[in-house]
C-alpha cells in the first residue's frame, strides 16, 4: 500500500485529542487514531495500554472526558452503540452479540426486521420472512459463506467461524461506513482463524474499512495495511507492517524500544 | 536494550508460521462434520428443535394411561370438555406467563394480577352502577397497569423479576382485600346488574362436548399470541431478550422498553381472563385463584418453556396447561387423594425441568 497515497484522502474516521479517566486512573491520554478509506488498521497495545477504552470509545460504549470524533470530516456524537451503528460505526463484538436460539436470518436482522408490504405489514406488523431470508443469503454468499447450508438454522448450531461470518455479514449489510472487530480470532481454531481473516480481506475488498484489535502479531501483521501502536493511553506510532518485524512492533509497545519519530 | 528484541525476535520466529501451516487459502474449511450420532443423541437434537414435541408426546401418554386407570368415565365428551372447561383460566395465565418466562423472567403476581382486574370490573359495574363495557375497559387497563408497573420495577430498579413480582403479588392482593373489604360480589348481583361479566361462561353443546366461549377464547389468545411472537419483530425480540440481553441490546433492541411492553401486554392478557374468570366462577372473589401464579408457572415449564429464557413456545404452554388438567381429572376419576394429585404434579414439573436441561446441553 502507498502510504502517500493515503496521505492524500480524507480520512473517513479520525479521533482527536480522546482522554477518558476512570477515577486518578487515566485509561486514555489525547489519543489520535486515523482511519483511511479501503484500509485495514491495525491496532495493537500492551494490557492496560487503554486501547480497549479507545475502541470503546469509537464504538459508542464508552463517553470520552474530551476530544472529538470526525466521520467523513463531519463532527459525530454518541451516547450509545446503537447511535454509534446509526451513523455507520459497525462493531464486531468479541462475544458476537449474537443470539444463540434465532436463526441466522433473525440475527442479522434483529432490531432492522424488513415488514412485510401493505397493510399486513403495516398494521399487523408482520415479518416479511422470506425477504429477510433471501437478502441474508445473498449477504453471506458475498462474503464466500455459502457453506452454510440452511438460512434459518439456529446460530447455536453454527461453529465459531460461522458466527464469526454471520457477525461480520450483519456490520457490513446496512450502509456501514466503519467496521470495528474486536479480537476476532480470539476464540477460534487455526482453520477457522484463517477463515475469519480472508473475511477482513473480502471485507476490505468492498471497501470498508476496518479497525482491528488483536493480541494476535501474526494476524495483525498479516491483514493490516498500517499499525497504530498504542502505549500510556496514547498513540505511540503508526507503522506499516512491511517495514518492520513484529519484534520491533513488540519492543515499540513495551517501550523496550523507542517508537520511530516519522512513520 | 537490543538483547530483550533479540529475544522477542527469536521467540516470535519460534511460533509456527500460520501460512504454512493451514494450507492453501481455497481450502474448505466449513465443512460440517456431523459425524454417526447415537439415537439418543438424535433424539435429544430432535426436542432441541421441537421443544413442543415433550408436552405433546406427555399430553397424549397421559390420555391414554387415565383412560386405562380411570375407565371409559374419564374419555366421555362430558368429562374431556369439561377438563377443557376447568383450564381455561390456568391456560391465560400461563400465556402472559409464557411471555414473562421467555424473557427470563417470572411473574408470581399473575394472579393477583387477575383477581385486581375482576374485582374493578365487577365493583365498578356491580355497584357503583357504571355500564358494563366502561368497567371491562378500566379492569383492562388494571392489566396493563400493574403489568407495566413490574417491567418498570423490573428495568428501572434492575430488581430481579422474581423479587419485583413477589412483592407485586402482595401488594395487589392486599389491594384486592382493601377495594373488596374481603367481601364477594355475589353471582346473582352479576347476573342482574352486570350480565355482560359473565358472557364467557355461556356455554355450547357441540355433540355431547360442552365448551364455554371462554375455552374458545382461551384457544383464540394462543392463536394470537402465536402469531405475535413468530410472525412480529416484537416476538423475534422477545425471544432475543430471554435469550442474551446484553446481545440484543448491542443488536439494537431498546431492551428496557421492550420489556415494560412485555409485561404490559401479559397484563393485558390477564385482564381477559379477568373477565373469563368471572364467567368462570360466577362471582368475583377476592380470595379466589389463589394458587393461579404457581399454576400458570407449572403449566409453562410442563410446556417445554425454559426457565432460563429465550426457549420455548407459547403452544407449548396449552399442552401444558393441558396435562396438568388431565391429571387433576383423571386422578381423581380414578378416586385417589387431592394429595396424590399435587404429587404427581410435582414429579411431572421436576420431570419437564430436567428434560429441558438435557435438551439444552445440546447447544454447549
Amino acid at each position: 500500500m502507498d502510504k502517500k497515497g493515503f496521505k492524500l484522502m480524507e480520512p473517513v474516521l479520525v479521533a482527536k485529542n480522546l482522554s477518558k479517566k476512570y477515577g486518578t486512573v487515566v485509561a486514555l491520554e489525547s489519543a489520535d487514531l486515523e482511519l483511511y478509506s479501503g484500509e485495514v488498521l491495525g491496532v495493537i497495545g500492551d494490557n492496560g495500554a487503554g486501547k480497549s477504552t479507545l475502541i470503546k470509545v469509537l464504538c459508542g460504549a464508552v463517553i470520552p472526558d474530551s476530544g472529538e470524533i470526525l466521520l467523513d470530516g463531519k463532527k459525530v456524537t454518541f451516547t450509545s452503540p446503537i447511535e454509534a451503528r446509526t451513523l455507520g460505526i459497525e462493531t464486531v463484538y468479541q462475544n458476537l452479540a449474537l443470539s444463540p436460539a434465532l436463526s441466522i436470518t433473525d440475527n442479522m436482522f434483529l432490531g432492522r426486521e424488513i415488514r412485510q408490504k401493505g397493510f399486513i405489514g403495516k398494521f399487523l406488523r408482520f415479518l416479511d420472512q422470506k425477504a429477510m431470508a433471501e437478502e441474508a443469503r445473498k449477504r453471506l454468499s458475498d462474503l464466500g459463506l455459502l457453506t452454510i447450508q440452511n438460512i434459518n438454522q439456529l446460530v447455536e448450531t453454527l461453529s465459531g467461524g460461522q458466527r464469526q461470518g454471520v457477525a461480520v455479514a450483519r456490520a457490513t449489510s446496512f450502509g456501514t461506513k466503519v467496521v470495528i472487530m474486536d479480537e476476532p480470532t480470539a476464540a477460534l481454531g487455526v482453520k477457522e482463524s484463517r477463515r475469519v481473516l480472508e473475511l477482513i480481506g473480502e471485507v476490505r475488498a468492498r471497501g470498508i474499512p476496518i479497525i482491528l484489535i488483536s493480541h494476535n502479531m501474526p494476524h495483525v501483521f498479516e491483514v493490516a495495511d498500517r499499525i497504530h501502536i498504542h502505549r500510556l493511553g496514547t498513540r505511540l506510532c503508526v507503522i506499516d507492517p512491511k517495514k518492520y518485524e513484529m519484534s520491533d512492533a513488540v519492543a515499540f509497545m513495551t517501550g523496550a524500544k523507542a517508537a520511530p519519530t516519522s512513520n | 536494550m537490543n538483547n530483550i528484541s533479540d529475544d522477542i525476535n527469536k521467540d516470535l520466529k519460534n511460533q509456527p508460521k500460520f501460512t504454512e501451516d493451514i494450507g492453501s487459502k481455497n481450502q474448505e474449511h466449513h465443512t460440517f462434520e456431523q459425524g454417526e450420532l447415537s439415537i439418543l443423541k438424535k433424539i435429544q437434537h430432535f426436542l432441541h428443535g421441537n421443544p413442543t414435541i415433550v408436552p405433546v408426546i406427555i399430553l397424549i401418554l397421559s390420555v391414554i394411561a387415565f383412560g386405562f386407570i380411570a375407565g371409559g368415565r374419564f374419555f366421555s365428551a362430558f368429562n374431556l370438555s369439561l377438563i377443557v372447561q376447568q383450564v381455561t383460566i390456568v391456560g391465560i395465565l400461563a400465556a402472559a406467563q409464557t411471555l414473562i418466562i421467555l424473557t427470563a423472567g417470572i411473574d408470581l403476581s399473575v394472579a393477583a394480577m387477575m383477581v385486581l382486574a375482576s374485582v374493578f370490573m365487577g365493583k365498578l359495574s356491580v355497584e357503583m352502577g357504571m355500564p358494563t363495557l366502561p368497567a371491562i375497559a378500566i379492569g383492562f387497563i388494571s392489566g396493563i397497569a400493574t403489568g407495566a408497573f413490574n417491567g418498570l420495577l423490573v428495568t428501572r430498579l434492575r430488581l430481579p423479576p422474581f423479587i419485583v413480582t413477589l412483592g407485586t403479588w402482595n401488594i395487589f392482593f392486599a389491594l384486592v382485600i382493601f377495594f373488596t373489604g374481603s367481601q364477594s360480589i355475589r353471582s346473582s348481583d352479576i347476573e342482574v346488574n352486570a350480565p355482560l361479566l359473565h358472557f364467557w361462561g355461556e356455554r355450547i353443546n357441540l355433540g355431547g362436548f360442552v365448551f364455554t366461549y371462554g375455552a374458545f377464547l382461551m384457544i383464540a389468545i394462543f392463536i394470537f399470541l402465536w402469531f405475535l411472537l413468530n410472525k412480529t419483530a416484537w416476538g423475534r425480540h422477545v425471544y432475543a431478550i430471554g435469550d442474551d440481553k446484553e446481545a440484543a441490546e448491542l443488536s439494537g433492541i431498546r431492551t428496557d422498553r421492550m420489556l415494560v411492553s412485555i409485561y404490559a401486554v401479559a397484563g393485558l392478557v390477564v385482564a381477559i381472563g379477568a373477565w373469563v374468570s368471572i364467567g368462570r366462577v360466577g362471582s368475583v372473589s377476592p380470595t379466589s385463584f389463589y394458587e393461579g401464579n404457581l399454576d400458570s408457572i407449572t403449566a409453562v415449564v410442563i410446556g417445554g418453556t425454559s426457565l432460563f429464557g429465550g426457549r420455548g413456545t407459547i403452544i407449548g404452554s396449552l399442552f401444558g396447561a393441558l396435562i396438568v388438567g388431565v391429571f387433576s381429572s383423571g386422578l381423581s376419576i380414578a378416586g385417589l387423594d387431592v394429595l396424590w394429585q399435587r404429587f404427581a404434579l410435582g414429579c411431572l414439573i421436576i420431570i419437564a425441568v430436567g428434560i429441558d436441561q438435557w435438551i439444552r446441553k445440546v447447544s454447549n
